[in-house]
């Protein structure tokens, strides 16, 4: 490798930066986890000051889908369609236990787990989190964006 | 794009003649509609519901919306486990005001078995009520005006809702979902110093409503896009069974707590504030209005709580507990375990004076105190029956309706028991539904940006909505 | 009005078409044929001093499991109204048998009976005749079963849906 690989690397580490505290979330909330949600991203528990504090409303303008409260099956082919119209790079963010794996919820209208439908990087358990496990996993996924060989 | 049908529309032209307004079965004259689909996952931060609009150019000709994404099988869940394992199912239905939840379903079980619970107790539901039902309006007002622009003020609103919040982690352990109520009473006595900390979290919280005020109530922009938007009127949103802020926003004096009233709220006093047109704006200053009665009513309700401060009778000095421990370690141990130490209620939980405060004296009910179970064969015989499968709480058969007022309206617990330990049926009456129902009604000859500060008074929680 | 004196306005007004009349624990019960629904709610929302225009909730009690109930009819479909001006609530029952689960419907009373009995269709199978638009409304329409009634387990899985299925 030799010189050539310590540019590349050094190139990567660089945009991983870029790209750890620049992360543009889409908040598909559905359930109560979106109270928690709402705590984190507000004054008390800021998001903000990890680079994570804008929302796009739209998946074609996000790279990060939070995946916030309870997925019914009702709602799964819309999460698979949001998922497949946010561009790459992605990540995905379980949040709650309901995501997760269901929650307590093991019956016949709950998708047990989304990581059934979609692949998942970081789980947050919780039901709900408190906004200290949110900001963990969200620096969890940082290192996990960071360390990753960046494709652009 | 395919020909594959929508899931769920009734309508039976193809997805192209309904939204592009061209092929066979396209025969109407207005083929130059446009249908837009709001949903099911938007912006508009409430929950996920899907309207689907027919617009001719900028105005909803018609609506159409479809709910049921949130569906968690909360009444058939509730059929599994006994009486007690519904509470945390209840938690989640308006998940953000769940104490009203919890308490609502402990008390139809109460009717059904015909106990009642203690002064105390009464209290603290009302108290924990009104700080839950402060939590739910802060968050509506806030939402909706963060979806006109006005983020502003959903920042301090938060911020307003995380004081109240610290006080409900205080008493019940979690900030949202605390599985607080229990048939019989609730599970554990306020915690001591309760009364000043509700003190400064309710300035805190009077401080941020005066802020709004000033920032939207007067203001030209927010007053535009609220009033004369979305407006019911009386009799019809009684039609529609509508209960609540929204229907007192357009008149109608129908306030469960007034009305039929339970626990302690017959000595409460505190007013019903009532709007005049029914549109948003109205809404808007009906629930503000409401927020302040139930300060009102929670501070009330603390000077006024039954049993005094929460202070244990022992013999001999207290000791702060840190000051035990700091002592322990040093070695100077003579004495310590003579000493009576004062731990926080809730963490303490179910000793006995505490426990028998805010709970029914019925051994059939009530989980016995610690001391009894582990100090007495009967009272371990008692404790064992409780939780055991089969055995437990079992209400004679018959069934029991109980309307308490949820945040957003008449929310009813229907139990119906058949004399074993599991509820037979469980239906909650969700005070969302009808004014969800109602929407298509309102929003026809709006313009589609109407349909945002519309869809936000409503209020809609979707754990509510859909069970 | 005393919840007694309701009821029995309401038996003098339909007669033998009120099959039984109860209360349990303060709430007071009148069980219609369901001929007689759409007139006995007709009469207790119109009538001067009964006056119950808020019809609170729709729903339906599945009674398979039920002890002493197992040959009856196997649905009770219930009615909870209130009077918001007289301050009073009364429930109304109207048993539905199995192999023929069809009521009248009241959209045309109140317009929220509509979606409220949407939710009892799909959750229990019971049609409403007359209703103008009979769908599902918290479920999907793919859904196989009628979830809330006794013989459908809880941790039944459904066959997937989805574009790409």
């Amino acid at each position: 490798m030799g010189v050539g690989g310590f540019f590349t690397s050094k190139l990567d580490e660089a945009i991983g930066w870029a790209r750890k505290y620049s992360i543009f979330q889409y908040p598909f909330v559905t359930a109560c986890c979106g109270m928690e949600y709402m705590a984190t991203a507000c004054s008390h528990y800021d998001v903000d000051r990890f680079g994570a504090g804008l929302p796009r409303f739209s998946p074609r303008q996000a790279d990060v889908l939070f995946v916030v409260g309870t997925i019914s099956h009702k709602m799964a082919p819309v999460l698979k369609r949001i998922y497949d119209q946010m561009c790459e790079p992605k990540w995905v963010v379980a949040f709650g236990v309901c995501t997760c794996t269901g929650g307590f919820y093991n019956n016949y209208a709950t998708v047990q787990g989304i990581d059934t439908i979609i692949p998942v990087d970081v789980y947050i358990p919780g039901c709900p989190p408190r906004p200290e496990s949110v900001i963990d996993g969200l620096m969890k996924l940082q290192d996990k964006i960071a360390a990753g060989a960046q494709r652009f | 794009m395919t020909d594959k049908r929508e899931v769920g529309m009734s309508d039976p032209r193809t997805t192209t003649e309904l939204f592009l307004g061209e092929g066979p079965g396209v025969t109407d004259a207005k083929s130059n509609h446009m249908f837009v689909n709001l949903g099911p996952a938007h912006p508009a931060m409430h929950g996920i519901i899907r309207i689907f609009a027919e617009l001719d150019g900028e105005t909803v000709v018609k609506a159409d919306v479809e709910i049921g994404y949130l569906h968690r099988a909360f009444e058939k869940d509730c059929e599994v486990g006994p009486y007690n394992n519904a509470i945390p199912y209840t938690d989640r239905l308006n998940y953000v005001s769940p104490l009203i939840n919890n308490f609502g379903y402990a008390s139809a079980v109460e009717k059904l078995l015909g106990i009642d619970v203690t002064d105390r107790c009464k209290y603290i539901r009302v108290i924990m009520s009104e700080i839950s039902r402060i939590c739910d309006h802060l968050t509506c007002v806030g939402a909706s005006a963060m979806e006109l622009g006005a983020f502003t003020v959903f920042l301090y609103m938060i911020k307003a809702r995380e004081f109240l919040w610290e006080l409900v982690e205080e008493v019940t352990g979690a900030r949202l979902t605390i599985s607080y109520g229990r048939v019989g009473g609730v599970k554990a006595d306020l915690p001591a110093g309760f009364h000043e900390k509700v003190k400064k979290a309710f300035a805190e919280v009077r401080q941020v409503l005066e802020e709004t005020h000033t920032l939207v109530t007067g203001n030209r922009i927010f007053m535009d896009r609220m009033v004369g938007v979305g407006a019911i009127s009386g009799p019809e949103a009684v039609a529609w069974g509508i209960t609540g802020p929204f229907l007192r926003g357009s008149g109608v004096n129908y306030d469960v707590r007034k009305a039929q009233p339970y626990w302690a709220y017959d000595r409460m006093q505190f007013e019903v504030p009532l709007g005049k047109n029914g549109d948003n704006f109205d809404r808007f200053l009906v629930r503000m209005a409401e927020m302040e009665q139930s300060m009102r009513i929670a501070e009330q309700g603390l000077e006024g709580l039954p049993g005094g401060s929460i202070q244990v009778d022992w013999e001999g000095k207290a000791i702060d507990p840190a000051a035990y421990v700091d002592r322990g370690k040093q070695g100077k141990t003579e004495g310590l375990l003579l000493v009576p130490i004062q731990l926080s209620p809730n963490l303490q939980g179910q000793g006995r004076d505490a426990q028998r405060r805010v709970n029914a004296d019925d051994k059939q009910v009530v989980l016995p105190p610690k001391e009894t179970t582990y100090g007495s064969i009967e009272g371990l015989m008692n404790h064992f029956m409780l939780v055991m499968d089969g055995f437990g709480i079992r209400p004679p058969a018959g069934e029991a309706y109980v309307p308490v007022e949820g945040a957003n309206g008449e929310l009813g617990f229907y139990v119906v028991s058949d004399g074993t330990d599991r509820p037979y049926r469980v239906r909650c009456r969700p005070p969302c539904l009808p004014p969800v129902a109602a929407l298509p009604r309102m929003i026809e000859g709006q313009m589609v940006a109407d349909i945002i500060p519309t869809f936000g008074s409503v209020n809609m929680i979707g754990g509510e909505l859909d069970r | 009005m005393d919840g007694g004196a309701i009821v029995a306005r309401l038996k003098t007004r339909l007669g033998a078409r009120v099959t039984e009349t109860h209360a349990h624990r303060g709430d007071h019960t009148a069980v219609v044929t369901r001929e007689a629904i759409v007139e006995a709610l007709t009469y207790l929302r119109d009538e001067p001093d009964l006056r119950f225009d808020l019809l609170s909730d729709l729903t339906a009690v599945d009674y398979l499991r039920y002890p002493g109930r197992e040959d009856g009819p196997r649905f009770d479909v219930v009615y909870h109204l209130y009077s918001i001006p007289h301050r009073h609530r009364v429930r109304l029952r109207v048993p539905v048998e199995q192999d023929d689960p069809v009521v009248p419907t009241i959209t045309t009373l109140w317009p929220i009976a509509n979606w409220l009995e949407r939710e009892v269709w799909d959750m229990f199978g019971i049609r409403f005749h007359g209703h103008p638009d009979l769908r599902r409304l918290l479920l999907y329409e793919e859904f196989q079963g009628h979830p809330l009634r006794k013989d459908y387990p809880i941790e039944r899985r459904q066959p997937l849906i989805g574009p790409n299925v």
